[in-house]
């Protein structure tokens, strides 16, 4: 069954390591739905954190042919129920009048978003979670009109003590 | 000591003897301190062939094989025998001249991305961005190239790196904590394959190149003889097992023997050895073994359960991991079932010898290369093109060493066998190297007629000539409703008179006898010689159609008993 499989790598901070990961998933015919990468907890280490759409045969493939690049260190697949994902976004929405930049605002609130910019007819908006719930709030806001919208693409990591 | 100094010295503390080349405008700095240096330097003709000679002498000698190209196109035009060396899992190190750093990224003259352009199909990479690093990466290189799955390693090498002088010459270890190929092999694994061993009635194994990489065939002749399992190969596993061997049946695959291709899925327990099930092995994957259990032996985990799922995965290097079945084993006694199959099949293999004996005109490519089989000693190296005659020399040939047979499987390099033998012979100077090419391979890379010449190499250049491309050919015959597109090679040039302009004798074989003959007193005389030899262009090998399952072989041989059929081998 294809469905999408959040990978956690970590790599040597080196140029063309980017290159080396992304190019081995077009190479072996999988698509990669979103990736993060940023410095880790080890000085010249990197993260990337990987969602791919896969079944679980094409999975082990994905993680065994990691594996095989010198510079990959280490891959965890990252089990939904116990690991924590998260989402920076930004959304630029119209808001014309009194009425909806009220209720833009209220959605503010309830979606613990924090207002970043304001001008006479637009709000922007930056929203952290899980990517559910950033989809939650985009579907609220069509309604007023979106102009821009900026996701950096989920990050995670595992719960508890556990690598 | 300046940067060309310097990486010639650790080349040469690697144990390279030779190097493969072409100068060009950005390793002018390192040919200049090549000129001063005993380091051999092979000049081909073309830089692809620098890497194809690189290739042949990795395979025909273990080593890591070393090729040497300019920046730009001599980098691009290694690109192929890279893209070999990364599918047959052969050890080489290309170093490419690059433009100087400050201009690398400004579309310089001769400029091109190698160390991206190679991404893909290089096993890892360098540049060299700093003068100290010289030794340390040249070390790290080598390492990887031929430690766990051996493969190419390109180290590209800007101008000025190659003419700055170094503070100091010192080898570090570059630290790849990413890098640990598993070699051991799993003693718990072992244990619960022995378990399935002793319990299969119809046990087989399936050796592939990786017997050869890790030296494994000694052991695999014990555990084969021991577990009473015949040995078939896939094209890379030729000479894993000696092919005059009764319980060596010979290749398996598209292109296999009848009683190979027949059996095999009457196997209940197929242990297959460093090899990763292409396509060209197991026919139809889905109805490859479907009444059997897999035990799969391989260094390279992302081979276990990439084409077909296994019951026992076993990683590691093929001759710990065979040692540790032997040791396992050493009391064993067989099961009276494997002893029947096992005897059966041995018999088989006997019964179904292929006619090879025809007298006609032109000759048969079955006669050409049994007179070439009748030539050659154990130690002789054969190295073929690709195509029809590459199928023929696989199907026909029994190789009793290993690292005697060398072609290009996965990625079927036309024009890989003609540079490959170069590379072999310069390796192995005392085995005679025989080629055997067809007459499109050949043409590809005819040029490196001037590279024997040059180095007085005493090479045996066969080709197999009918005028066609031939492979194709029998395809569109017999898949494409003889729709010959494109594969008539008409009759230019003549292969003997453009091996006398290189100075090179060569001899036209058009009767049965000669090519024996002549073969025999070039390997006497050592020296090198051009046999073309006209063959059928009709006479086509039996295949299993693509997509088809592997006993479903399309097409009848002939056997030396002329009763049998193909379908009394799977009885």
């Amino acid at each position: 069954m294809f469905k999408n499989h959040t990978i956690s790598i970590l790599v040597e901070n080196k140029p063309g390591v980017l290159q080396k990961v992304t190019g081995l998933f077009t190479r072996r015919g999988f698509n990669i739905e979103s990736i993060t990468v940023g410095s880790s907890e080890v000085e010249n280490l990197a993260r990337m954190v990987i969602v791919v759409y896969a079944d679980l045969k094409g999975l082990e493939q994905v993680k065994k042919q990691l594996n095989k690049l010198v510079d990959v260190i280490k891959v965890i697949e990252l089990d939904p129920n116990s690991s924590v994902k998260r989402e920076l976004c930004l959304i630029k929405v119209k808001t014309n009048d009194a009425k909806a930049r009220t209720e833009v605002m209220q959605y503010t609130e309830v979606f613990r978003c924090n207002i970043v910019d304001v001008c006479d007819h637009a709000i922007t908006l930056e929203v952290i979670g899980h990517p559910n719930k950033i989809n939650a709030l985009i579907k609220l806001l069509k309604n007023y009109g979106i102009k821009k919208i900026a996701r950096t693409g989920p990050t995670a990591v595992s719960r508890g003590l556990v690598l | 000591m300046n940067g060309g100094e310097a990486i010639l010295k650790a080349l040469k503390e690697q144990g390279v003897d030779t190097i493969f080349g072409y100068p060009g405008g950005t390793v002018i700095p390192l040919y200049d301190s090549l000129y001063d240096d005993d380091l051999r330097h092979i000049l081909v003709r073309h830089e692809q062939c620098a890497v194809h000679a690189a290739e042949g002498y990795a395979r025909a000698s273990g080593k890591v094989g070393v090729c040497l190209a300019t920046s730009g196109p001599g980098a691009t035009n290694l690109i192929t025998g890279i893209a070999d060396a990364n599918m047959d899992s052969t050890p080489i190190v290309a170093i490419t001249g690059q433009v100087n750093l400050d201009a690398i990224g400004n579309d310089a003259f001769q400029e091109a991305d190698i160390i991206g352009i190679s991404m893909p199909i290089t096993k890892h990479s360098y540049q060299i961005n700093s003068l100290d690093s010289i030794p340390s990466i040249v070390k790290s290189s080598f390492d990887i190239a031929k430690t766990g799955r051996p493969g190419p390693v390109v180290i590209d090498f800007p101008k000025e790196m190659q003419e700055g002088e170094l503070s100091k010459y010192e080898t570090t270890l570059i630290e790849n904590p990413g890098y640990n190929p598993t070699l051991g092999g799993n003693i718990k694994q072992v244990k619960k394959a022995c378990e399935l061993i002793k319990q299969s009635k119809n046990p087989i194994i399936l050796a592939g190149g990786g017997i050869i990489i890790s030296g494994a065939n000694k052991e695999l002749e014990k555990f084969a003889k021991t577990i009473k399992a015949p040995v078939v190969t896939t094209l890379m596993g030729k000479g894993a097992v000696p092919e005059d061997e009764e319980y060596a049946l010979g290749m398996l695959g598209m292109h296999g023997r009848i009683v190979a291709n027949k059996n095999i899925n009457k196997s209940d327990l197929l242990i297959a050895i460093g090899c990763r099930f292409s396509d060209r092995t197991t026919g139809k994957i889905e109805e490859f073994i479907p009444n059997g259990k897999i035990i799969h032996i391989d260094v390279d985990p992302a081979e276990i359960g990439k084409n077909i799922d296994v019951d026992i995965p076993i990683v590691g290097d093929a001759l710990n991991v065979l040692k540790m079945f032997n040791n396992q084993l050493t009391k064993y006694q067989p099961n009276p079932n494997a002893v029947k199959w096992y005897d059966g099949l041995k018999n088989k293999k006997l019964k179904f010898n292929l006619k090879t004996d025809y007298d006609t005109n032109p000759l048969m490519p079955q006669t050409v290369i049994k007179e070439i089989s009748d030539s050659l000693t154990d130690d002789t190296i054969v190295v073929t093109d690709v195509g029809l005659h590459q199928m023929f020399a696989a199907h026909y040939l029994n190789v009793n060493k290993p690292r005697k047979f060398i072609s290009s499987g996965g990625l079927g390099t036309m024009g890989y066998g003609f540079p490959a033998a170069i590379g072999a012979k310069v390796a192995c100077e005392d085995d005679p190297v025989i080629a055997i090419c067809g007459d499109g391979g050949f043409l590809m890379v005819s040029q490196e007629l001037a590279t024997v010449q040059t180095y007085d190499l005493p090479l045996i250049i066969t080709i197999l000539d009918n005028r066609k491309l031939g492979m194709v050919y029998q395809w569109q015959n017999l898949l494409y409703n003889k729709r010959l597109s494109q594969t008539d090679l008409g009759t230019v040039p003549d292969f003997v008179k453009l091996a006398e302009s290189y100075g090179i004798n060569g001899v036209n074989i058009t009767k049965p006898g000669e090519t024996k003959e002549v073969i025999k007193k070039a390997i006497k005389d050592n020296e090198a010689i051009l046999l073309n030899i006209d063959i059928q262009k009709d006479e086509f090998l039996p295949m299993v159609p693509p997509g088809s399952a592997v006993e479903e072989v399309l097409g009848d041989y002939d056997f030396e008993d002329e009763s049998l059929t193909n379908e009394d081998a799977a009885k």
